[in-house]
């Protein structure tokens, strides 16, 4: 026990100095979810399989739906992201989603009026193309 | 006036109470880094002892309503002056100390053992059940390594002929060889240091899994700071205490020299102390008191009669 | 504090808050200086009321909601459940999905084992194994991660089979992380059986003689280590555990430095059983479709999980969501146990005998029991009885909770 107990001070502490070195997370990590407005028909399978109720669909307009979703009830168990027929949702590999200001867990995912699909970036934070997802 | 003022200086600053408080902190500092980097880890920056120290002592002091309230304040600073004053009497860096006189050696073990009987009362004193537990093991563990440590010190004592813990660090400084006669003895004194200062595998009285802490259960603020300060003062004078009378080597150079070189010592023995408390588990009460009276009570004893036969045969 | 039963005996409580327990557990102790004279157990302080809200969400929602009754042993029961309800709708599970539900299982068994370990070390005073055992469990937390999406609460299975594939690119660093555990493993293995401490702490300590495990109900490694020669993965075989061959490890030491030895043991089984699973892997597809509404029926399913048999029993009524769902933990079987072991033994071997038995009370507390402060009788009450009691007691306080039905998502229970 000696032996490797000394051998330990030459080797590089196994720490992670977290927040100022980060552990890349694998990818399809269970994180926050991300939604696709171009492809959700309105169908709401995943409200319906959701187990804590976290996502709500709403109708804005005419084959135009929105997705609210509540971060402090969502489990983060991506059966949402199964259940869709049209793969519309889906998880990131977000996780440091704590916050101070408890509106910010409620997250919209808007309905956009381009046709186009909004560009897909991994980047938390940056807009996508067709306008940023509103906090209410 | 100049002489006096002098000895003031040395008893508060230098090498007494600041200087040993400081010392106390380093030597806390590097048991817990070196001890983090054995188990992999970082371990705390070089402030966090001091850190530790005034946020405790910044903090408020909670007194339960069922302990004793005049003994319960008294207990941490009694510990503390304890073992700042036996440190006047030990020669550090050279072989005279601040103070001595002959019979101080006993003076000397006696001051080391009040903190423990601070434990115990304070433990006593808290009314609690856990720091009544842990009272009841310091004394306990106290019966288990005070006579290795006493017969181990006498030991070395007897061979150097003297009652004066500076005459035998003088008497060893003179004759460096004689000290490899006290090898079996260092070894036990070690053993006991660790069961004194409470460290794995003789953390017993404070076994945070089974008595939350012990006799510190209910302290908190600034008598808890008071006690982690004697706790660690306690260590830095164990290691010097062993030091001066086990590894007796430059006490008589330039003070700078002799100054690194008991810095170098006392680490090293706080560094030994840590391997120790890191590949370790933690005995049991019954487990480490038969320990002690079965190997290491009797390696003393015989380092007693060794160093009686060598006296006999050695030329005067 | 002092008891009316002998001048110089003292009761203690260890619990709910002590840091000898990861989780809340009231054990009440009767102490003669360091001896315990007498012990007793009060569970429920981590009763959250997951049986009763199973009965309300559909099969798919209540499988996340079970898998939530622990961190640790998530897998077990998430399985355990939906094995129950393949089993009621008669589903035919692909091969390729039990292969993968065995790998996870197995794999979270080997990061169960591994907290022991490091639990056990801390309980004894010995950090460094602390350490060194939680840092190769992040190399399977990492690979748990890569294959389910997250460290804990896999979320792997869903009815008729599991939501994700293997790819060979995972297995090719599942049997990588196995190599490099199994060196970590041997190397515990030697501090186990060398480390003098680890040794003096351990043996000895804890004692249950293999009839008392058989008259108490023990299950798992506690049970293993008395001579008990069962689990569930050989004796009834479920996903596809049928087709690997492992060892059943056992230890005839009766105390906690056998339990020691039969989990080490098992982790090294465990590696062998991935190794056979990932080359074993059949093609084929990974879920069957399953109906919403599971005919009526009840099945009871068993599982090993790593403290020991996981009972779970489930009932359907042609519905969308389950009428009753009953757990059995492990934990539930070997807490008994520890009042016996803790008989004239000393405090100090307290938290270690607790441990050993690798107590989950997140997964032990389907009940919760309420003690009358003024000493009434005690009585069971029924879900209709409390509910209607509680109404009442509001009622003559002035608190009337019928104006809150329909808001807040208050509803009127059937």
């Amino acid at each position: 026990m000696v032996a490797e107990v000394l051998h330990s001070i030459l080797k590089k502490p196994a720490t992670v100095k977290y927040p100022f070195e980060k552990v890349k997370m694998p990818p399809r990590f269970r994180g926050k979810l991300k939604f696709d407005s171009s492809k959700c028909i309105g169908c709401r399978l995943c409200m319906k399989d959701c187990p804590t109720g976290a996502i709500t669909i709403n109708k804005v307009g005419e084959k135009r739906f929105e997705a609210v979703i509540d971060l402090s009830k969502c489990i983060y168990c991506a059966q949402c992201v199964d259940s869709c027929p049209k793969k519309a949702l889906e998880a990131t590999a977000e996780f440091e989603l704590a916050t101070l200001d408890r509106a910010k867990l409620k997250v919209v995912f808007h309905a956009w009026e381009t046709q186009a699909p909004p560009k897909e970036t991994d980047k938390a934070g940056e807009e996508p193309a067709g306008g940023p997802e509103k906090k209410p | 006036m100049s002489g006096a003022l002098y000895n003031v200086f040395q008893i508060l600053v230098f090498p007494g109470l600041i200087f040993l408080m400081f010392f106390g902190l380093a030597a806390e500092y590097i048991d817990r880094k070196l001890h983090a980097r054995l188990q992999n880890r970082i371990g705390p920056p070089w402030f966090q002892p001091l850190a530790d120290f005034i946020k405790l002592a910044a903090k408020e002091e909670i007194l339960p309503a069922q302990a004793g309230a005049a003994v319960f304040r008294f207990m941490p600073i009694l510990a503390f002056t304890a073992t700042v004053t036996a440190a006047l009497y030990i020669p550090m860096w050279s072989t005279q100390a601040l103070l001595s006189f002959q019979g101080d050696l006993i003076v000397v073990l006696y001051l080391l053992t009040v903190p423990t009987l601070t434990f115990f009362l304070a433990g006593w004193y808290s009314g609690s059940t856990y720091s009544m537990l842990g009272a009841a093991r310091t004394v306990m563990q106290l019966f288990a390594y005070e006579v290795p440590l006493f017969l181990a010190i006498l030991a070395s004592a007897l061979l150097a002929d003297t009652w004066s813990l500076s005459g035998v660090a003088a008497y060893y400084s003179n004759h460096p060889s004689h000290a490899l006669f006290n090898v079996i003895g260092f070894v036990v004194a070690l053993v006991a240091l660790l069961g004194k200062l409470e460290k794995v595998p003789f953390d017993i009285p404070e076994a945070e899994t089974e008595i939350v802490a012990g006799s510190f259960t209910e302290y908190s603020g600034r008598l808890l700071a008071m006690f982690r300060a004697a706790v660690d003062i306690e260590m830095v004078v164990g290691a010097t205490l062993l030091a001066a009378l086990f590894i007796p080597f430059g006490m008589k150079g330039h003070w700078a020299a002799d100054f690194a070189i008991y810095v170098v010592k006392v680490i090293a023995i706080v560094a030994v102390l840590s391997v120790l408390r890191t590949v370790f588990a933690r005995l049991r009460i019954d487990q480490m008191i038969n320990f002690c009276w079965k190997y290491v009570a009797p390696l003393a004893f015989f380092q007693v009669l060794l160093n009686l036969v060598v006296k006999g045969l050695l030329p005067r | 504090m002092h008891d009316g039963k002998s001048p110089d005996e003292v009761t203690i409580s260890v619990g709910p808050q002590h840091p000898a327990l990861k989780e809340p557990e009231s054990f009440s102790l009767t102490l003669a200086g360091e001896k315990i004279m007498a012990s007793s157990v009060r569970l429920g302080y981590n009763h959250r009321g997951i049986e009763k809200a199973a009965e309300d969400k559909t099969y798919v929602q209540a499988l996340y909601l079970i898998e939530r009754i622990c961190g640790i042993c998530s897998h077990a029961h998430a399985t355990c459940f939906i094995q129950a309800v393949e089993e009621i709708a008669a589903l035919d599970v692909p091969k390729r999905a039990l292969y993968i539900r065995t790998l996870v299982a197995e794999l979270e068994r080997i990061h169960s084992h591994l907290l022991w370990l490091g639990v056990a070390g801390h309980e004894i005073g010995f950090d460094t194994l602390l350490m060194y055992t939680w840092r190769d469990r992040e190399i399977v937390m990492d690979v748990l991660a890569s294959l389910t999406g997250n460290r804990v609460n896999y979320g792997i299975n869903t009815l008729g089979g599991v939501r994700r594939d293997v790819s060979q690119e995972q297995k090719e660093e599942i049997l990588k992380a196995v190599d490099v555990l199994e060196e970590r493993t041997r190397y515990y293995i030697e501090v186990a059986s060398q480390e003098v401490t680890l040794i003096e702490r351990l043996s000895g300590v804890g004692v249950m003689s293999h009839e008392d495990a058989l008259r108490l109900g023990a299950v798992g490694p506690t049970a293993r280590a008395s001579s008990v020669d069962r689990d569930v993965r050989r004796d009834d075989p479920y996903a596809a555990y049928g087709e690997l061959t492992f060892k059943v490890v056992t230890s005839d030491k009766n105390d906690v430095y056998g339990r020691t030895l039969v989990r080490v043991g098992e982790l090294m089984e465990s590696y062998g059983m991935i190794r056979q699973l990932v080359k074993n892997m059949p093609d084929g597809p990974v879920t069957v479709k399953a109906p919403r509404k599971i005919p009526a029926g009840e099945a009871f399913s068993r599982y090993e999980a790593p403290r020991g048999e996981n009972v779970h029993y489930v009932k359907a009524n042609g519905t969308e969501k389950p009428e009753r769902v009953k757990v059995r933990a492990p934990t539930l079987a070997n807490v008994q146990a520890v009042s016996h072991m803790l008989k004239d033994r000393y405090l100090a071997d307290l938290p270690i005998v607790i441990a050993a038995i690798d107590p989950c009370f997140s997964c032990t507390d389907r009940m919760i029991g309420v003690s009358d402060m003024e000493g009434g009788p005690k009585r069971v009450m029924t879900w209709q009885e409390l509910r209607s009691y509680s109404i009442e007691w509001h009622r003559a306080r002035g608190i009337d909770f019928s104006a809150l039905n329909g808001r807040f998502g208050v509803r009127e229970k059937r």
